[in-house]
């Protein structure tokens, strides 16, 4: 789960993480207002969005009088920023006032989960500002890693050592050692998944401040983080993936036109995979998961079908740990409680195969069935494509 | 011998007396597994499908001698289901429970280090299917009659396209020797290079079946131990070509955030060690069928 620059920030100020003053706004006279409470004669005026890349998308501006803050917070709000990241847009409805700072060096500093060490990795760099991809393509070199032992936590020489290989002054040695344990616990402590101060920077005076911060959370570890749970803002998540995660399910949002109902993130992915290889595109990803009800997959329907954009359903069901004569009990239900017009190819395999498929013969119901996965995409792309023609003709 | 699984194998069941724990007992047992009894606190002295239940793993090893456990226990208390089994002395355990935080599992992981190679529990899971020594046992939630004895081995992250591997090489004839999942979360108890030096080693596997995805750099750590140790073909598939970046895919793993963890990247790496790569999941089989027709290898059911 992602949240936002200034839920991260208030995070990592309770953990004694230095940084500029700053508020939040929800609409332009608040921002001039946050402006002249935090005093000063310059402010930076941010965007807030679930998205790198905000400087370049236009999403972040310097301003010399709260006039000015007014006016560009003005024109973020309602706006859809496109970035790099996130090319379709995301929409901004909280700015955040932040008082200017003199910045003398950017340096990078992030934590993560890594996957070959096993342990929580922390990454630095001399070089911040730029984004992480990059610095890692252009000067491998530059990064500084340090793995930490869960059973002792990040040590105090670690942090020392990461701040000397930065390049820091004798005098800056201490701040920096407590600003990197401070984040580390916070990553620790919250079951972050991703954590990243960049930049962090060094300002006029020699201090250490996080000028912009990104976190991410495990979503399996949400549970036991309430706290977490409750930044969740809606607004940047696209609304077919809030509907499917509502309801317990697995659900990536795509650009095509089939839309997928499967059991297993494995057999989903292939399946997009084959869509993609007989020539179709995928509307979605959606994983139903262990032990699906019929109830459960009759959501999965109704999720799949709430996207205009699909133009077939395919399922395709290899039961294991569910049975495939409750995944037919369900795609009957669903037919029978919504107006399902649009074509619908079914593959089912594995456990109580032949009840499903007896169900699915015995409904009456205008359903293509499938024994493979490739009959199945072959099946779906088709008919993709048929109503494709059809859009077309009555264009 | 298969790997990892026998007939033979005594198995203990945690959390059996929960509603997925019992069911899975259940069709366990009916497959021919040796399972010898089950865990959970609280419910010690109790009977379930005519075994005994216990309130510690160490109760349930010296009582029964159990030498492998099953984890159906829900994801705030798996990792530590998981320590208890590696510290009553069980040799393999399978953890099916999907959704185990990822700083549980490091502490997991690190927990296990504290155990000598020799007297080291091996885990495989979480978030995975399981393990079946077609045949012979199940110690997994895969269905078993999908599976024809024979002598390729398959190992996978995902669950579902373990079963989608072994039915197509079922229709063309072909066994399988054991399947082992290893999950589809970030940091597991098994990599690829774990169980393949299983296979490598079994001399009742003569082919194996590689099954990965999107995320992670353990394919890529398999192919090398593939290019420079394994004398056994190896045929593999990964899934998530057409997965996009930065988006996780259903699997808590399933997500491309370095370099070298997008399909292409593997497919390509697993290529370059000479591994034979199914073009697509439904060509799995037949891909399978030409390595083993170029090599002379004739493997029959067993």
């Amino acid at each position: 789960m992602d949240i936002h620059e200034y839920q991260a920030k208030e995070l990592l100020a309770r953990y004694g993480v230095p940084m500029p003053r700053g508020g939040l706004s929800y609409s332009p006279e608040q921002a001039s207002y946050r402006a002249t409470e935090i005093g000063g004669t310059s402010w930076v005026v941010k965007a807030q969005i679930h998205s790198g890349g905000r400087g370049e998308a236009g999403g972040v501006k310097l301003c010399h009088s709260d006039h000015e803050v007014a006016d560009f917070a003005n024109e973020l709000f309602g706006k859809r920023l496109r970035t790099r990241q996130a090319p379709a847009g995301k929409c901004v409805y909280r700015v955040y006032v932040e008082e200017a700072t003199d910045i003398k060096q950017e340096l990078y500093f992030g934590i993560v989960l890594d996957r070959a060490t096993e342990r929580i990795t922390v990454v630095a760099s001399a070089e911040g500002g730029m984004e992480i991809e990059e610095l890692a393509e252009s000067n491998p070199d530059a990064l500084i890693k340090t793995t930490i032992e869960p059973a002792v936590g990040f040590l105090e020489y670690q942090a020392r050592e990461l701040a000397f290989a930065l390049g820091l002054a004798p005098s800056q040695i201490a701040k920096a050692s407590q600003l990197f344990r401070a984040a580390y616990r916070a990553f620790r402590d919250l079951d972050a998944a991703m954590l990243e101060i960049n930049p962090l920077a060094v300002t006029g005076d020699g201090e250490l401040v996080a000028l912009d911060a990104k976190m991410s959370f495990d979503d399996n570890a949400l549970f036991r983080r309430p706290a977490i749970s409750e930044l969740r803002d809606r607004s940047q998540e696209d609304p077919r993936e809030s509907h499917a995660a509502d309801r317990g399910l697995a659900y990536v949002g795509l650009d095509g036109d089939i839309g997928c109902v499967i059991n297993g993130a494995g057999l989903a992915m292939a399946t997009l995979d084959m869509i993609k290889l007989a020539g179709g595109d995928p509307a979605n990803f959606l994983d139903i998961g262990g032990g699906a009800s019929p109830e459960r997959v009759f959501k999965a329907f109704r999720a799949v079908l709430a996207d205009s954009n699909v133009k077939v359903v395919l399922v395709n069901i290899f039961a294991g740990i569910n049975r495939c004569d409750w995944v037919a009990k369900g795609i009957v239900e669903a037919f029978s409680q919504i107006d399902v017009e649009l074509p619908v190819v079914v593959r089912l395999a594995g456990t109580h195969v032949a009840e499903g498929q007896r169900i699915i013969a015995e409904s009456g119901l205008p359903i293509v069935t499938a024994d493979t996965l490739a009959e199945a995409a072959e099946k779906a792309v088709a008919a993709a494509e048929i109503g494709d023609r059809a859009t077309a003709a009555v264009r | 011998m298969a790997i990892l699984l026998t007939e033979e194998t005594p198995v203990i069941v945690q959390g059996v007396t929960g509603r997925i724990g019992r069911f899975h007992a259940e069709e366990m047992i009916e497959y021919g597994t040796n399972v010898v009894g089950g865990v959970t606190p609280g419910k010690g002295g109790d009977t379930i499908l005519d075994r005994p239940v216990f309130n510690t793993v160490k109760d349930a090893v010296a009582e029964t001698g159990a030498e492998a456990s099953i984890v159906f226990v829900p994801p705030p208390f798996a990792a530590d289901s998981i320590m208890e089994a590696a510290d009553a002395g069980i040799r393999h355990c399978v953890c099916i429970t999907d959704g185990i935080p990822t700083q549980d599992m490091m502490l997991v992981k690190r927990y296990m280090r504290r155990y000598r190679a020799p007297d080291k529990m091996r885990l495989t899971g979480p978030n995975c299917a399981g393990t079946i020594s077609p045949g012979r046992a199940l110690l997994g939630i895969m269905p078993g009659h999908i599976y024809l004895p024979g002598r390729i081995g398959i190992v996978s992250r995902s669950g579902t396209l373990g079963y989608e591997a072994a039915s197509q090489l079922k229709a063309l004839g072909f066994g399988v020797s054991t399947s082992v999942g290893i999950g589809g979360d970030p940091v597991n108890g098994s990599s690829f290079r774990d169980i393949l030096e299983l296979f490598e080693a079994d001399d009742e596997t003569d082919a194996v079946v590689m099954i990965g995805e999107i995320g992670g750099p353990q394919e890529a750590d398999a192919a090398e131990y593939v290019a420079e140790h394994m004398t056994k073909p190896v045929i593999a598939y990964i899934a998530g070509l057409a997965a996009p970046k930065g988006r996780k895919m259903g699997h808590a793993g399933a997500i491309v955030s370095a370099a070298g963890e997008s399909a292409q990247e593997k497919v390509e790496i697993l290529a370059a060690a000479g591994i034979a790569v199914s073009p697509d999941p439904s060509s799995l089989g037949t891909t399978v069928a030409s390595v083993l027709d170029e090599r002379g290898l004739v493997v029959q059911p067993a």
